[in-house]
Parts: C-alpha cells; structure tokens; sequence
C-alpha cells in the first residue's frame, strides 16, 4: 500500500469519509453464504483435507497408543506389537513412525495440497465475474483476498477437524480390536489428544497454503477483466 | 449556453492493446467533455472503440496516452485505494449482463457498495429497500437472481449503481440482453432517475430506442469520435426514432 495519498482537490471531503471497507463480520457473512450456495464443490476440496488429514491423524495416534502399550513393559504385548509390524528391538522404550510411513504422509499432505490449488482455481475462475462486479463496486485488492481466505479458513477448519477426529477414531478403534481391551486402557489420552489437535492445525494450515495462490490471482484481476470474461 | 459543470473530460486519449505481435491502436486521440446531469450516449459500430473510451471512462482501464478526468480529477494519478474509492462512491455500473451477484440476494446486492461506503448494515438496508422501491421492485427485495427476470435483474442493477449517490452513472449496453418493452422502460427508468436525481448517465450501446432520450449523442467510428449531436439537432437528422415503450 502506498502511504502518500495524493491530494485531489475537488474532493473535500476528510480524509475519514474516503475510506472503503468491508467489515469483517460482513466478510464472514458472504463467504459463510458463499460455501453454502456452492456446497458441493465446496466438498469436494474438504473432501480432499478430511482423506489427508485422517490418514495423518491416524499414523500419530496409532504411534501414540504403540507407545503407551510399550510404556506397560508386559512382554506378552511388546510380542503382539512385534507381530501387528512395529519395529521394536529389546532395548527400545519407545516406537516412532517408520521413515517410510512419514514419506507416505508427507506425500498424502502434498497430494492434498495440490488437490486444494486445482479446486481453488477452478472456484477462482467461475467467479470471475463476481470478483470483478464487486471491485467495481468499490472492493479493494484485499477484500476479496480475505473472502477466499476466511472461506479456506472454514473448509479447513470444518475438513480438518472432521478428518482428525475420524483418523484418531479409527486408530483407536484399530488398537482395540488387534491388541484388545488393554489398548483403550492405557491410552495416554493427552497425547493423543495432542496428536489430533496437530493435525486440525495441519490441516487448516495446508487449506490456506492452498488456496494463497489462487486468492492472490482473483484480488490481483483487474475489474475490466472480469468484465470481458465469458462464463 | 449556460455553464455547466464538466463532469467528464477526456483529453487526446489513445489506447494500443497487444494482440499477441498485432498492436491495435483502438482509440486514436479521442476529446470529449460531458457535462453534468446530462444524458449521453456514446455509439458506434462494434470494433469502434466504443466499449474502450466507455472502459475508460468509468476509470476500469487507464489510457496508453492522454488524459481522463472525472470531475476533474485525474484518474491516472489515483492510487489503487482512492481509485476503488471513486469506483465505490462517484460512478454505478450497470452492464450488459446485470452482474447481479448471484449468490446474494436483490437487497444484499443494492447494500452491498454501501457497507463498501462504510454505511452501517441498518441504515443501508433501509436506502436499499428504498432504491428498490423506486425501481419498481418494492416486493422483490429477498427474491436471488435467478428468481428474477432479465428486466427485475436489471433494476436491481440500477438500484446498485445508485447505492451511494453517484454523480454519474455507466451503462455498458443496459437493454442489450433485454427485449424491446423491458429495454424501453429501462431507458425510461433511466432518464427519469437522471432528471430526478441529477445524475449524469452515460451509456454505451447500439439501441435507437436509446437516442430519443439522449441529451446528447457522441458518435464514434474507428477510434475517432465522428461527430457529436445535441438533442435538437439529432431529431432532423434520425427523423422519426419515435419508440415508446
């Protein structure tokens, strides 16, 4: 933003009455109304973030419930660990993600990612039109770069959550049913805890890692642009 | 002729697009001044140059040379924000497609550049029932877009570009998507609110039904403005245009 306002005479007005804003309750108001009107395509990008950030979500906590499973030194259960594929050698008192597991998360994640940019784009383009009637209308650049932002917020939030508490849910359902009751019993529940609140921030974060460029496209798109576009 | 305020004055505008290695020089240094509260309207053959100085105009394109003042302020030296600011409060848009925002509602629609002006939400839903009313959609104003006809959408789209008082109003082709009755009484509704409201209304377009009302006609062919007629004279040389919804 440039600081220096060039003066214009025949506007006399203060300083105070030239502004354009667009509050920010407002703003959640339209992108609220705007993820209803398109809820399915809205979906699908959730759809994407709930898939990664399950499986996310799932990895940790299945570690954690490893852990606190190994944390019981009952040899009969560091055998029924060997045997569901933890590698746990004798002298070890914890068990962390194998390196090719991270691999496979951290592709998922970036699968994701691009899975959200394609998506935005797309709901970047069939709005072309909004866009550019509402800079004519006097929306400034960063106006509609809050919309697509507040809107990616949401999505996140609401895929995130969901797909961190099913992947911890599943886990644990996974636990309870290969090594039994004793499982659920000596979860640690504030790692795990710990686990599925890192991925809701995870998730939320790669929805508006994703959606950076597309929004900045849309804000940067001048109004007469918009008018020329045919959709 | 009294004095009147130049609302708008285009100075040796040109305008050059880049055709991939084609330059097209779509204007060719274009003079224009309109005055304030009048009527005009600006045609011209497809390809003309007309849909350009019109882009000009409303400060949505800046010119490759020359000089655009609104109410003579120079739009190339406004930033960004203080060009938004213009946008919002001195010029509506109407368009040949209504641009109604779709997935708002007609009233949302109409408050929306007011909440941009800065307007509370109360007050603003109050002009926008108000405008509304005026344009003849009193009891529409919850109705979305697609609930309403091209004609309904195009008043909604009037009754946006009034929102904050504008000086003066575009219309990009207004009765272009509109069929012969309901583009008549846009034009009506048009020239009524310019007389009432002392709004400069300018528009772009290629309907006859548009010259009657016209206080002026600028003409325009091959990036050059061909001629400028004032009410009187256009009615000896277009004869009878005479079309009333």
């Amino acid at each position: 933003m440039k600081q220096n306002y060039i003066h214009v005479p025949s506007v006399k007005t203060p300083q105070i009455d030239r502004q354009v804003v667009l509050p920010f309750l407002k703003s959640l108001e339209i992108s609220f109304k705007n993820l209803q009107v398109r809820f399915f395509r809205s979906l699908i990008t959730t759809m994407s973030l709930v898939l990664a950030v399950s499986f996310l979500s799932f990895v940790n906590v299945s570690t954690d419930v490893a852990n606190s499973l190994l944390n019981t030194h009952d040899i009969s259960i560091r055998q029924a660990l060997i045997r569901s594929g933890y590698d746990v050698s004798p002298e070890d008192t914890s068990v962390g993600s194998s390196p090719k597991q991270r691999w496979i998360v951290i592709l998922s994640l970036l699968v994701c990612v691009v899975g959200i940019v394609n998506a935005q784009l797309m709901a970047v383009t069939e709005r072309f039109r909004e866009i550019g009637t509402m800079k004519c209308l006097g929306a400034l650049d960063r106006f509609i770069l809050r919309l697509f932002l507040i809107e990616a917020g949401m999505q996140g939030l609401a895929g995130a959550s969901i797909g961190a508490f099913a992947g911890g849910f599943f886990s644990l359902l996974n636990a309870f049913l290969s090594f039994g009751p004793i499982a659920i019993a000596t979860v640690a529940w504030k790692e795990i805890a710990l686990s599925v609140f890192l991925a809701i921030v995870i998730g939320c974060s790669l929805s508006l890692l994703g959606v950076l460029y597309p929004a900045i496209l849309a804000a940067k798109m001048q109004p007469v642009e918009a008018m020329r576009a045919e959709y | 002729m009294p004095f009147t305020r130049k609302i708008v004055r285009v100075s040796k505008v040109t305008k050059t697009f880049q055709l991939g290695k084609v330059e097209v020089q779509a204007l060719k240094g274009v003079d224009l001044e309109i005055a304030a509260g009048n009527y005009i309207s600006i045609m011209g053959p497809s390809g003309s140059g007309k849909s350009t100085l019109f882009n000009m105009i409303g400060g949505l394109d800046k010119p490759t040379s020359g000089k655009v003042f609104i109410d003579e302020v120079d739009i190339a030296q406004l930033d960004a924000y203080e060009l938004a600011w213009l946008r919002c409060r001195k010029i509506g848009y109407i368009f040949q497609t209504f641009n109604i925002i779709q997935v708002m509602t007609a009233l949302e629609n109409v408050t929306l550049p007011m909440i941009f002006a800065g307007m509370s939400n109360d007050a603003a839903v109050e002009k926008g029932i108000q405008l509304l009313k005026l344009v003849g959609l009193g009891d529409r104003f919850q109705h979305k877009p697609f609930e309403l006809s091209g004609g309904q959408q195009q008043r909604v789209a009037v009754a946006r570009a009034l929102a904050n008082d504008p000086a003066i109003i575009l219309a990009d082709e207004p009765t272009g998507n509109l069929d012969l009755t309901t583009g008549a009484e846009i034009i009506t509704l048009l020239k009524r609110l310019s007389q009432e409201r002392q709004v400069t209304v300018i528009s772009a377009t290629h309907d006859i039904k548009m010259l009657n009302v016209s206080d002026q006609v600028v003409w325009i062919r091959d990036g050059r403005i061909e001629k400028i007629e004032d009410r009187e004279e256009l009615s000896i040389s277009v004869g009878q245009v005479d079309i009333k919804g």
